[in-house]
């Protein structure tokens, strides 16, 4: 039988305040344990949650970006369970006043695109962090992280494969970076993903039974977990059986999913509005203000580099994924006032494999955009090739500099003098009888080793246009 | 509205309460008392009534996003039973 697979994502992405959602305490990565927690973020009796209005001009982001409705008045509830990184018995969220409401996001996969639809967002505090290990048979609590406001964000059971979940994973982290609410560190679990995974017969209209895969924190993790989990769901189908609706965990040394047993029985968690917060109002004011703030977003970005540099689609794309390296590149651009193209090419090419090689982020480069703008300039205006430039790349990336000092230093200053090029191509021809008397006779393969004699002769640096016409010339 | 000893026993879990057998009958007769007087509400037309999510007509106050707090680990540790290394200590919990 053909299946077809239903996938819908639960987004957590940590919103970027410098506060905790409600209360004054930091939220820091890697500060020492329950240095930052306060007592809203412990539950001490008598304290006031009082909310973050920063975190909500990022949810009202999100929105606005996605084409959402914000709502006028949204409600927090209290999502009611016990465990110890929870410290007053209950997590403060939202429930059926979210404050975005219904959105959409355009996927694009193989080339073909797609609309996800975005249930809602919603805001609510992050609980805190248990450690299992080496504490004499008990477990340590840190409650930093605890009162750290998220955004989650629901998706609507909208996608088809593991692939397709993973590029809207991917365009939803470029976009939470792009509105700057968000770090979209995976590791440190900034951004991390519950996914919703299901099969059912092609052509069915119904919804097979879901489970639930929990905390996901990379896009490989996603792929690779989904895929078992389909593969799970129809070998169990097709073999008679019935799928049980339940929670997973995801295990990366074994790549597969296994069941959460202990998470069902208290999967029942009384919500009820916060009778210490009172509604939320977003004022139309307030969203103008917001919608004001916006930078371009990711799709119109990569719309204008098409038009304005004339990159080809595929560049545009590349180029955008994040803001960092859409602005490295326009800066370039803009320096280097030369061929926007070449200047892509360097981008994706030569500085991206540099970066990966070394596992930095564009943030971290070791050649700023000034520095390659620099070297662009000198191949553009032919004093190097584009050969030589890798060479000088390489000394920028290494030693630092500009692309002028290396080029001097090194004498790497391309001879563009015909009557030099003439030179070194006389003596080649009369140190190789034997190989002109071959070419001459047919043997056109030989052209390449002329080449090569004449490029060892000038260490590279003859401007290889004008050498391939002077050879020519001279061999005939 | 009866509840059963069953859903007492689910109510009592899910807060964590301990009861003892001979306690259910009670519990099921005062809670299901509780819960018919509340019922009456459902008497009432509330088509046109806006639901209430707070008593007070106001709307939430928000707060610049600032760090007020400082770390006062070491007094709020002095109440707990176990800490160790910056940790509050439970007994394990592990999925």
């Amino acid at each position: 039988m053909q299946w077809e697979t239903v996938i819908g994502l639960e987004i957590h992405a940590q919103l970027a305040t410098k506060s905790k959602i409600f209360s004054g305490a930091a939220t820091a990565y890697g500060a020492e344990p329950n240095t930052q927690a306060c007592a809203v973020d412990l539950g001490f009796p008598g304290v006031l949650p009082v909310l973050n209005e920063e975190a909500v001009r990022m949810a009202v982001k999100l929105g606005l970006a996605i084409d959402a409705k914000i709502t006028p008045r949204s409600v927090f509830a209290r999502k009611n369970y016990f465990y110890p990184d929870l410290p007053k018995g209950y997590q403060i969220s939202q429930y059926d006043l979210p404050v975005v409401g219904l959105g959409r996001l355009d996927i694009e996969v193989d080339g073909v695109s797609k609309t996800i639809g975005v249930t809602r967002a919603h805001l609510e505090e992050d609980a805190g962090k248990s450690l299992h290990e080496d504490f004499h048979g008990a477990s340590g609590i840190d409650l930093n992280r605890a009162g750290t406001p998220l955004l989650e964000i629901v998706s609507e059971p909208d996608m088809r494969s593991a692939k397709e979940a993973v590029a809207y994973m991917k365009k939803l982290h470029s976009l939470v970076r792009y509105l700057e609410i968000c770090d979209g560190n995976m590791q440190e679990g900034s951004f991390r993903c519950d996914a919703n995974v299901s099969v059912r017969p092609k052509g069915e209209s119904k919804f097979g039974t879901r489970c639930e895969i929990k905390n996901l924190n990379s896009f490989r993790f996603v792929e690779k977990a989904i895929n078992f989990e389909v593969e799970r769901q129809i070998e169990i189908i097709e073999n008679g059986g019935t799928i049980t609706q339940e929670t997973r965990l995801y295990d990366s040394v074994k790549d597969e999913t296994r069941s959460m047993r202990s998470k069902e029985e208290a999967n029942d968690y009384r919500y009820f509005p916060d009778p210490d917060l009172l509604p939320l109002d977003i004022a139309p004011e307030f969203i103008e203000q917001v919608r004001g703030s916006l930078p371009e977003l990711p799709d119109a970005k990569r719309a204008r580099f098409q038009s304005q540099y004339g990159l080809s689609d595929y560049d545009s794309a590349v180029l955008t994924a994040s803001r960092e390296l859409a602005d490295y590149y326009e800066a370039v651009a803009k320096l280097a006032a030369s061929d926007a193209k070449l200047c892509a090419n360097w981008v994706m090419g030569e500085l991206s494999g540099k970066l990966n090689e070394d596992g930095l982020e564009i943030g971290q480069s070791k050649v700023s955009a000034a520095q390659l703008a620099g070297m662009i300039q000198r191949i553009s205006d032919d004093t190097i090739s584009g050969k030589i430039a890798k060479q000088v790349f390489e000394t920028l990336w290494h030693e630092g500099g500009t692309a002028d000092e290396i080029i001097e230093k090194q004498g790497l200053k391309q001879i563009t003098d015909t009557s030099a090029i003439e030179g070194i191509i006389d003596g080649i021809i009369a140190a190789n009888p034997e190989q002109l008397a071959q070419y001459r006779a047919g043997k056109d393969k030989l052209f390449g080793f002329f080449v090569g004699q004449a490029m060892k002769a000038t260490q590279g640096k003859a401007n290889p246009a004008q050498l391939n016409e002077l050879l020519k010339k001279k061999l005939q | 509205m009866s509840l059963s000893a069953e859903e007492v026993h689910k109510i009592a879990w899910l807060a964590r309460l301990a009861i003892t057998p001979d306690q259910v009958d009670a519990y099921a007769r005062d809670l299901s008392s509780i819960l018919g007087f509340v019922e009456q509400m459902n008497a009432v037309d509330t088509a046109d009534v806006m639901p209430m999510a707070h008593p007070q007509d106001l709307s939430q106050r928000l707060r610049p996003d600032l760090v007020s707090e400082t770390d006062q680990r070491e007094l709020f540790q002095s109440i707990a039973p176990k800490v160790e290394a910056g940790l509050y200590l439970v007994p394990k919990v592990i999925e």
